[in-house]
């Protein structure tokens, strides 16, 4: 069943594009943690799929990191980290919702304009599977520079890495060294931004990096 | 093709690891310097016997021509640098400004940066690159963070973001390599490995091999702290504690450097492929006019030698951009001699800093008079950095200039203006700092002056006389590069 094979694998993939753009307008800390334990979900079933489709048993052991790790444990934190410090209230967007989906859109279209005709000697599954994995880097990328809050630019970043795991599945026999070390490197990340996020509380009694943002460059006296 | 090679590159990974364990342990402060000091001893003794034995490369560990001098040069200043630490934090346990509880966080994480910088140097396999520099991030963005003020969190936080996107890039170019040498090499490790992508990279697809190379030009070009990626390292520089600062900027960025310099070799391979050249030539430029122009305006001590480092950055990967044996050959001994000079910089600025208890400019004057070792340390370093000769980064700086004259005149200008304009406020910086009524503390310096000598004897020694062999072998790693 290859042709079942490949939808299976293009919806999953392009479901995270749409979760990715989803997660450009959620303007509550709560929903955007929320669309990105789906978008993490989503991962792990892209990898799951892809682990099935090409025999390689290790992609299992990435895909139950996915579900574990980032659509479970690390959302759960998120949350309490959010409780903790009371800062469950709206997000202030550089941009609106509009021209932020549209600046979206065309990151998708200039990820496929760029991908397709590069890879055009790789097979139909990697191809789309690249594509869709830059669309989801460059809308993560987006949310990291639209937001002001330090939590909604890590689950921006936490998007992005996603991407990254999703083009790593789709990239047949990439050893698996690699696949562990990248979860363990994102298992480290998040914990430099636990002990980041106490840290700024314990200081500032604040997350939102607009009061970081007061000193830029040299202090002038 | 020794096994006591072999043994020799174990000991470069094993032994920081195993110090770092210890010195999380050890809650003296004063006991875990000074091992730091034998250990970075140690591991600089066992990188040096890798010019006598060398082992075989395997998938994971490789050990050439070009990475040896690399590796000895990074335990070299991890070694200078931990005997300055231990001087420097004795003075910030006494002022209060770091708890013995941190010291041993800090000793640890000193370690396993040698660590990760030691594992990107021996790495074979792209991958294993990707997570030593990784890894080598995240330790940095903790040390910078360590003195937990209001400044040194927003320096990290700023690092860790933009830290992470160039990672991020970085690992989606590593992966597009891949893609495009699975084809050739085949499935699985070989596919990653260094020594094998370089053999077969003429068979590469080139489409996919440029979309790689523009990704990692940006992810690892983020970490040389190249314009207009470079928004975290002024911060990360001037709030993180002084022999971070020395080791960002003498080894962290020639470590992301080298990365580049790796992939640039693959697509100097590929003849169908992008020609890499021109964009580090842009970057390169770009870089160094903007951190010239930037020096003028510098109120912070520390901030000016890290822009000095944008800069001097900017030169490098204008020379490899450039390319050709000449170019090379002195983008090589440029990347040597700033790592060192640099680093003898940031050891005087923090003795400075720590003495006056400032780091302004405007708050210090006349440090000839009242501290003359730190003064004319400061002078002969400053001096070096801009580019004066007899020193050292004269030479090289010379050797970019005329053998960028001699190819393309019309890019000489800029180069030559940028030059001048560091040269310029560079001079212009060190007179109000060291000459003039003095001013602040008069106290004297605690400090060990050796590694501040020892690296500034050795730019000069450059400058006036290369050793034959040094020179020859410097000239075959050109070559390669191509």
């Amino acid at each position: 069943m290859p042709n079942l094979a490949f939808d299976i694998a293009h919806l999953l993939a392009g479901g995270m594009v749409v979760i990715s753009l989803l997660l450009l307008y959620q303007d509550r800390l709560y929903a955007l943690l929320n669309v990105y334990a789906l978008h993490a979900l989503l991962l792990a079933l892209a990898v799951g799929w892809q682990a099935y489709t090409q025999h390689a048993e290790h992609l299992y052991v990435t895909a139950a990191i996915a579900l574990l790790f980032k659509a479970m444990i690390v959302p759960a934190t998120l949350h309490r980290i959010i409780q903790r410090l009371g800062i469950h209230r709206t997000i202030e967007q550089v941009l609106g919702v509009g021209l932020n989906m549209l600046i979206g859109v065309l990151l998708v279209a200039l990820a496929i304009l760029v991908m397709l005709p590069v890879t055009a000697a790789a097979e139909a599954l990697l191809r789309e599977d690249l594509a869709f994995a830059l669309a989801v880097v460059l809308l993560g990328l987006l949310i990291m520079t639209t937001r002001r809050n330090a939590v909604s630019q890590v689950v921006g970043f936490m998007s992005l890495e996603n991407g990254l795991i999703l083009a790593a599945a789709g990239a047949r026999g990439m050893p698996l060294v690699v696949e562990i070390s990248v979860a363990f490197s994102v298992l480290i990340a998040l914990i430099v931004i636990g002990i980041f996020l106490f840290r700024i509380r314990e200081r500032f009694d604040s997350v939102d990096m607009q009061v970081l943002d007061r000193f830029r460059g040299d202090r002038r006296q | 093709m020794t096994s006591t090679g072999g043994m020799a590159v174990t000991a470069l990974l094993v032994i920081p690891v195993g110090a770092a364990l210890l010195l999380a342990l050890l809650p003296a402060y004063r006991l875990s310097a000074g091992l730091n000091v034998g250990v970075s001893l140690l591991t600089l003794l066992i990188a040096v016997s890798l010019f006598k034995a060398r082992p075989a490369p395997n998938l994971y560990l490789l050990v050439d021509d070009f990475n040896v001098y690399l590796i000895v040069l990074n335990n070299f200043v991890s070694f200078t640098t931990s005997v300055f630490s231990a001087s420097y934090i004795a003075q910030e346990v006494a002022t209060g400004r770091l708890t013995p509880a941190y010291l041993r966080f800090y000793h640890a994480m000193y370690q396993v940066l040698l660590f990760a910088m030691n594992l990107a140097l021996l790495a074979n396999n792209i991958g294993l690159l990707w997570v030593a520099i990784e890894l080598a991030t995240l330790v940095t963005v903790l040390m910078v963070g360590i003195y937990r003020t209001h400044e040194a969190l927003e320096a990290a936080w700023k690092y860790f973001v933009l830290g992470s996107v160039g990672i991020a890039l970085a690992l989606f170019g590593t992966i597009l390599v891949y893609l495009a040498a699975q084809p050739v090499v085949g499935e699985g490790l070989p596919a990653m490995a260094w020594s094998r992508l370089l053999v077969h990279a003429h068979a590469f697809d080139p489409a996919l091999l440029n979309l790689a190379f523009v990704f990692l030009l940006l992810g690892y070009g983020t970490k040389v702290g190249l314009v207009p990626l470079h928004a975290w390292l002024p911060d990360a520089h001037a709030e993180g504690p002084t022999p971070i600062s020395a080791v960002l900027s003498g080894l962290l960025l020639n470590v992301a450097l080298y990365a580049v310099l790796r992939f640039k070799m693959l697509m100097s391979a590929n003849a169908a492929a992008l020609a890499p050249g021109p964009l580090m030539v842009t970057l390169g430029l770009v870089s160094l006019l903007f951190a010239a122009l930037m020096l003028y305006r510098r109120g912070d001590s520390k901030r000016l030698f890290a822009y000095s480092s944008i800069e001097h950055m900017g030169i490098i990967t204008f020379a490899f951009g450039m390319g050709g044996l000449l170019a090379n050959f002195a983008g090589l001994l440029h990347m040597t001699l700033h790592s060192l000079t640099k680093s003898a910089i940031f050891f005087t600025v923090g003795q400075i800093s720590q003495v006056k208890g400032t780091q302004r400019i405007a708050q210090i004057r006349g440090l000839t008079e009242t501290h003359p070792m730190l003064g004319w340390s400061l002078v002969l370093g400053v001096v070096a950095i801009a580019g004066m000769p007899p020193l050292g980064i004269f030479m090289s700086e010379f050797l970019v200039v005329s053998s960028t004259f001699a190819r393309e005149p019309l890019l000489a200008l800029p180069l030559v203006a940028g030059l001048l304009l560091a040269f310029g406020a560079l001079l212009l910086r060190l007179n109000g700092l060291v000459f003039g009524e003095p001013q602040g503390s008069m106290e004297p310096a605690r400090a060990s002056y050796l590694p501040i000598f020892m690296h500034l004897a050795l730019v000069l020694l450059a400058g006036i006389w290369l050793p034959a062999p040094l020179v020859a072998w410097f000239m075959h790693v050109a070559r390669l590069l191509g």
